[in-house]
């Protein structure tokens, strides 16, 4: 039965969402404008505050019908379909909500309707302007799945999220035999996503993303309303509270990568990265002009342009992002949905009415009466904030070339522009100076503005200044950092430590709460340090020096061995030295749903084209039976895991097990396994692969005949029939009395070791049955086809194939714990920021309130 | 003159440096005879070459090798730029997991005497089930 009702719910709330967010902000702006009476502004705020209600409970509703739809595998709506299937274990499908443009839409949208609601709730008097702009961005958002296609116009607006199967594929002959035809199962999420990261990390990152309209709402309430100093005091906590949120979200992203794809890394410098990096950069700044935009008026300016710059990032990074700009730039691969016109509509009319405002405003600003001094803090800070703005600049800059090209082309220009080709170092040539510039300013701002350090007192950075030579001096020598830009970088990074962390002792001892900022600041400087170790110094461990290239031996040895030896090939149970480390693949294994541990494939059959499988023998893990010979088991149907074996100089032994995901649509995905240790990482992957789930091909099958101890060659190897001898116990057979089985005993021998192959041969109820032995080291089968009494002769058939291998990669990432310890320390920092600014809001709001309840009669109502 | 007009000023010369030296690094997209004479004129930069896979007339790869059990880190296939020229392409690195199933091949590096030196290689892969949206996915030959 196909589902109707819940597509045409979502349909229908959606336009009911996108109307009365148009409503909303028609009300709202009514009662802000200065032609509105004063009388009727409550009537207004009160009927716009309904249809935002309205609006919200729309979303919500839609929310609900796509998830409902997702939730119980209704297979007949596309959305459905392609991001979801039955075997997608509950927390995952939480995640196929947002795979889709439509669903991450929905999401930020939904974040938007809770920021709303909260604003409306704490902040009664901007509410007016401020919820304007929400609603009208609301009404720019929603109609981005609204799916309506306007008549006779042939003009399509938004897509929507509940389309059904055959209105998605129209072109597919199913529809004709049966218009009600529901696929049995859905497409499945795309594997890299099922990772727990993948489950916190887009609602994090569009929480970020919504949360940066609150300061540029702010913004535009404050010019509009002419209030142009009083709308930092309610935007500064919304704004570090943004900063937070988007920053852990982009570095959610970070370790998710890090952690499932095998980049190699934590950052690739991709566009869908930098779109979202570059957007928190200029919010940084922002914050930093808020705070000294009170005393300043450069710096309230300031405010106001990067407040605006902040949120028109936010929209230029959705237009890139998802209008399929970018195309072969990413590798992150957004569908054009043919929203780009639309994206940019919102993009323009959002920076048209921003810079119009402010340009219409820009004479009520404040101006400085006289010059601030290189000694204040406000000139430091300012500083900094400029140096961000340039870092973001630098980024975006590169990251755009595919716009630069598109805007080309529509002149009618062909420019073949395209991105530097190492990406990693054309960003870091820039911003390695850039940061440590950012960060010995982040000590000096914070010495300037507690230590009052300024004019003849200049002494104070003495101490400090010391301290970071002989710290720095100390790493530098032990670290063996020989590059200059990274000396510099690490010194910078050394001197912020030290520096903030002096401000954060004297500090802690008065009042810890305005510590904030010092936290942060330790917190970013250890990142940095973090990263410069463990990208500049990651060492590859898998270097090939097996000396296998005998076909290409000239070529391995040219350029002074600099050709790429990066990865090794392991065969199956054969040690292979690879640094210091004696390495060995032992078996592929697979995953269990229920299991605590990966369990070898060969337990177990594997059911094609469903996620379960078969017990093979009792599955016993961790002296715990968990099942019997012939019970089914749920299992994850994508993953191998490939076990490698460490054995380590001293004889200890640990074992990795990177994962190779076999997706019909993907293709083999690999992933890393690490080991961590408090002072580096140890990174493993496979970059090649043979199909688990194929068994390879078998040569034509090749008959021996020999007599006992005898030596025959098969597969390059020597084999010797050493003994025939009766046997009453064959695997998989059941043997009775009457029955007869013997096993040969074959010795093959290898050029380490020797391997036994024991092929059974069975007369069974007078019928003869054969027990072929399988050796995947050795890519060998042998079956016992025949006994020749009179000869004494025996007659095997051997088929051999290719030897299991794998090709791995190695790394190894020092000091990367003081990244990750540095982005807890700064999430801290603005955590305690955050906080300390909302206290600081509601203490102010709780003595205006107490001040404007004594002249309350200037606004009662007039009767008409 | 004020302090902040000279902080603008100064703010401008790094946005304009910034944009100079980028315009250096950028690379551009060619096709193998234009990335030929390239080479041949002593210009080492790296290129965008886009092109596709040689195929037989059932659809399976011609001139395409890569043997892991000898060597895991060289990868040579055949390319057709957009002009239809051929070209070998030496890739040095393991060969991409899903490069078979790509329709469209970007790759970026340089002409080397008889064959172009792939540093990266960027894949279009048709998705199984929509036949319009292709995937991108991006590899990269990791320099030592």
């Amino acid at each position: 039965m196909i589902h109707t009702a819940y597509g045409d719910a979502g349909r229908l709330l959606v336009i009911i969402a996108f109307v009365t967010a148009m409503v909303a902000t028609f009300a709202y702006a009514k009662s802000v404008i200065s032609s509105t009476r004063l009388d009727e502004v409550p009537v207004w705020k009160r009927y716009a505050r309904i249809a935002f209600l309205v609006h919200a409970a729309a979303v919500a509703g839609v929310v609900f019908c796509l998830y409902w739809i997702i939730g119980n595998h209704y297979f007949e709506y596309h959305y459905a379909w392609d991001n979801s299937s039955l075997s997608l274990p509950t927390e995952y499908v939480i995640s196929s909500f947002w795979q889709d443009q439509e669903g991450s839409f929905l999401l930020w949208i939904f974040w938007n309707v809770v920021l709303g609601l909260v604003l409306i709730v704490i902040n009664r008097s901007w509410e007016g302007p401020v919820m304007a702009i929400f609603a009208l961005v609301q009404a720019f958002l929603t109609s981005m799945i609204l799916g309506v296609v306007i008549p006779g116009m042939d003009l399509k607006i938004g897509s929507t999220p509940f389309l059904l199967l055959r209105e998605a594929m129209p072109e597919i002959p199913v529809w004709q035999t049966n218009p009600n035809f529901i696929p049995k199962d859905g497409n499945g999420l795309n594997p890299l996503l099922q990772n727990y990261w993948m489950v916190i990390h887009p609602p994090t990152l569009f929480l970020g993303f919504a949360t940066t309209l609150i300061p540029f709402a702010f913004a535009m309430a404050g010019l509009w309303t002419k209030k142009v100093t009083e709308w930092i005091r309610p935007a500064l906590p919304w704004a570090l509270f943004s900063a937070m949120i988007l920053g852990v979200g982009i570095l959610m992203g970070a370790y998710w990568a890090y952690e499932t794809l095998n980049f190699g890394g934590y950052w690739n410098w991709d566009p869908v990265e930098n779109s979202s990096f570059v957007p928190w950069l200029v919010l940084v700044a922002t914050i930093h002009v808020m705070i000294i935009g009170r005393k300043n008026a450069t710096a309230l300016k300031t405010a106001f342009i990067l407040a605006i710059a902040t949120f028109i990032m936010i929209l230029y990074s959705t237009f890139m992002t998802r209008s399929g700009i970018l195309g072969n730039a990413s590798v992150h691969s957004f569908t054009d949905l043919g929203l780009s016109g639309q994206l940019l509509i919102y993009l323009l009319t959002f920076t048209v009415l921003a810079v119009g405002l402010l340009i219409y405003r820009w004479k009520l600003l404040p101006s400085d009466t006289k010059e601030v001094s290189t000694y204040s803090p406000e000139f430091w800070m300012f500083i900094g904030a400029t140096v961000l703005c340039l870092s973001g600049f630098q980024i975006i800059n590169t990251t755009s070339f595919p716009v630069y090209s598109a805007i080309a082309e529509s002149f009618g220009k062909i420019i073949n522009l395209a991105p530097p080709t190492d990406a990693i170092a054309h960003y870091n040539r820039f911003q390695i100076w850039f940061f440590a510039l950012i960060t010995v300013l982040t000590g000096i701002g914070q010495f300037m503005w507690w230590k009052r350090t300024g004019e003849g007192r200049l002494s104070t950075l003495y101490p400090p200044l010391l301290i970071t030579l002989i710290l720095s001096a100390i790493f530098i020598t032990m670290g063996e950092v020989r590059t200059i830009s990274y000396i510099v970088l690490l010194t910078a990074a050394v001197f912020a430590i030290v520096a903030n962390g002096t401000i954060l002792l004297n500090i802690l001892s008065g009042n810890y709460k305005l510590s904030g900022g010092a936290v942060t600041h330790i917190g970013l400087a250890m990142m940095l340090i973090g990263i410069l170790f463990s990208s500049g110094y990651t060492r590859v461990v898998s270097m090939n020096n097996s000396g296998l290239m005998i076909s290409r031996s000239e070529e391995f040895t040219k350029n002074d061995n600099k050709e790429n030896k990066e990865n090794v090939t392991l065969w199956l149970n054969r040690p292979a030295q690879m640094g210091q480390f004696m390495l060995t693949w032992r078996d592929v294994r697979i995953e269990p749903r229920y299991v605590p541990e990966y369990i070898p494939k060969s337990w177990v059959e594997i059911i094609e084209n469903d996620f379960h499988a078969v017990a093979l023998r009792d599955i016993v893990v961790q002296d715990k039976e968990y099942y019997k010979a012939g019970d089914t088991l749920e299992i994850y149907p994508e993953n191998f895991y490939y076990e490698i074996e460490y054995r380590e100089p001293s004889g200890k032994v640990f074992t990795l097990f990177p994962r190779a995901q076999i997706n019909p649509r993907m293709g083999l995905i690999s992933s890393p396994d690490i080991q961590r240790k408090y002072n580096k990482d140890l990174y493993t992957y496979v970059s090649m692969v043979t199909n688990p789930l194929e068994e390879g091909k078998w040569s034509p099958t090749e008959e021996f005949t020999v007599a006992m101890k005898d030596t025959f060659f098969v597969n390059d190897y020597v084999a010797v029939l050493d003994n025939v001898v009766r046997t009453d116990k064959v695997d998989g057979v059941q043997l009775s009395e009457n029955d007869a089985a013997v096993k040969a005993i074959i010795r093959v021998l290898d050029a380490e070791r020797e391997y036994i192959l024991d092929p059974s041969f069975v007369i069974r109820n007078r019928n003869v049955g054969r027990k072929a032995q399988v050796s995947n080291e050795l890519g060998l089968r042998i079956q016992f086809n025949e006994i020749n009494p009179k000869t004494g002769e025996f007659t095997f058939a051997v088929n051999t194939k290719q030897r299991d291998f794998i090709v791995m990669k190695a790394l190894e990432k020092p000091l990367i714990n003081i990244l990750w310890l540095g982005t807890f320390v700064l999430t801290i920092g603005f955590l305690m920021a955050t906080i300390r600014r909302f206290r600081d809001f509601f203490r102010d709001q709780r003595r205006e309130l107490a001040t404007t309840t004594i002249k309350p009669k200037k606004r009662t109502p007039q009767k008409v | 003159m004020k302090k902040s007009h000279i902080l603008g000023i100064g703010v401008i010369a790094i946005a304009i440096a910034i944009i100079v030296s980028t315009a250096g690094d950028a690379s551009t997209y060619v096709d193998f005879s234009k990335a030929e004479q390239m080479a041949m004129n002593g210009d080492n930069g790296s290129i965008h070459v886009v092109g596709t896979l040689k195929k037989n007339e059932s659809g399976e790869i011609q001139e395409m090798a890569y043997q892991p059990e000898i060597d895991p880190n060289y990868f040579v296939f055949t390319l057709l730029d957009n002009n239809n020229r051929e070209q070998k392409v030496v890739y040095r690195s393991p060969k991409p997991l899903d490069f078979d199933k790509s329709e469209q091949v970007v790759i970026i590096g340089k002409m080397d005497k008889d064959h172009f030196e792939a540093e990266k290689i960027l894949l279009k892969c048709p998705s199984k089930y929509n036949n319009d949206k292709l995937e991108t996915t991006e590899y990269q030959a990791v320099k030592l």
